[in-house]
């Protein structure tokens, strides 16, 4: 019992070790100065095709998205509750069907909320 | 005309101007020859010697080409990367879009003055250490449009070139001939030289 989760506390181990190494190797081979470095200002600009980048680079992004990733998150979990809901559908019989006409009301009253506010709508 | 907030198309044609005429007066010649230390003798032991055979190793089997091809040669590049010469067994098939991932720029086709400047930049742009191979009569001095006032003779000019590979176009056998020249070259490299 206890071997096995020490097998996986290795595993977890061995993940972070290879992680980090990844990320620590190039730093360190670069600070012992055995890789050559040498920055300049054109090589941390944006990289635009080779072009010079015309007006500002670093603008704001509108994150509408963000909505209609909200709504999906709470279709998953109407999902995850229906699931199991359904499997077991003969053995819970009618008092199963009315609570799980309660919980996607609610979650319905949520949606209309929602679409009511226009959070749908693409502006 | 204005095509953004302040920005007005004559004076960014001007600007292009500006940079193109300074980067041709400043190439008159070309660059001279980067590969002097290759025939240095140094003192070696081990350690140097160990780090160096890992880190060439890791670098000359994973040639990583940008992809800023100009004019005709592309197509031999085209055909050496895809399956009848088969870039791939040199651990070459990665073609990055951006400089930020790429070692080594194939410099397939004529240049004009107008791209120069953009070439120039994205090599700038690539991260240490990097290659450039030369191919192509157009690559090399500018083949049959030397003469042109268009045309950069020879991308030495802008570029230190590591291979020349000559032909119009060469054929993928020669490109594949220059890329193991090239690895050959990587092979030298020493930590002891500092590079
Ligand atoms: S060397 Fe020949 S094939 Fe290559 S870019 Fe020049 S004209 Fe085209």
């Amino acid at each position: 019992m206890l071997s096995e989760f020490s097998l996986i506390a290795l595993f977890i181990l061995i993940v972070l070790g290879f992680a980090t190494s990844l990320v620590l190797i190039p730093v360190a081979l670069r600070k012992l100065g055995i890789v050559p470095s040498q920055p300049s200002a054109v090589k941390s600009e944006p990289y635009e095709c080779g072009l010079e980048t015309t007006g500002p680079t670093w603008i704001q992004f509108k994150i509408r998205y963000y909505f209609y990733a909200l709504l999906l998150i709470s279709l998953d979990i109407t999902v995850v509750f229906l699931y199991p809901w359904a499997v077991e559908l003969t053995s819970l019989g009618p008092a199963g069907l009315i609570t799980i006409f309660i919980f996607l009301g609610i979650l319905a009253v949520g949606y209309l909320y929602a679409w009511r506010k226009g959070a749908l709508e693409w502006k | 005309m204005e095509i953004g907030s302040g920005i007005n198309s004559m004076d960014l044609d001007l600007h292009e101007g500006h940079v193109i005429e300074d980067l041709k007066n400043s190439a008159a010649s070309a660059l001279p020859e980067p590969s002097r230390w290759l025939d240095e003798e140094i003192e070696r032991n081990i350690i140097t010697t160990t780090v160096d055979k890992l880190l060439n190793w890791g670098r000359k089997t994973s040639l990583w080409t940008e992809t800023s091809f100009t004019a005709c040669c592309t197509f031999e590049f085209i055909s050496t990367s895809s399956s009848r010469f088969d870039i791939a067994r040199f651990g070459m098939e990665v073609l990055r879009s951006s400089p930020r991932h790429a070692d080594l720029m194939i410099t397939a086709g004529t240049l004009t003055w107008k791209m120069a400047p953009q070439i120039k930049r994205v090599y700038e742009q690539m991260a240490e250490p990097k290659w450039v191979i030369a191919m192509g009569a157009c690559g090399i001095s500018g083949g049959i449009f030397a003469d042109s006032y268009a045309v950069v003779p020879g991308y030495n000019r802008i570029l230190p070139v590591d291979v020349y590979i000559p032909g119009c176009p060469p054929r993928p056998e020669a490109l594949l001939a220059g890329i193991e020249l090239l690895r050959k070259k990587i092979e030298k490299r020493s930590i002891a030289k500092g590079n």
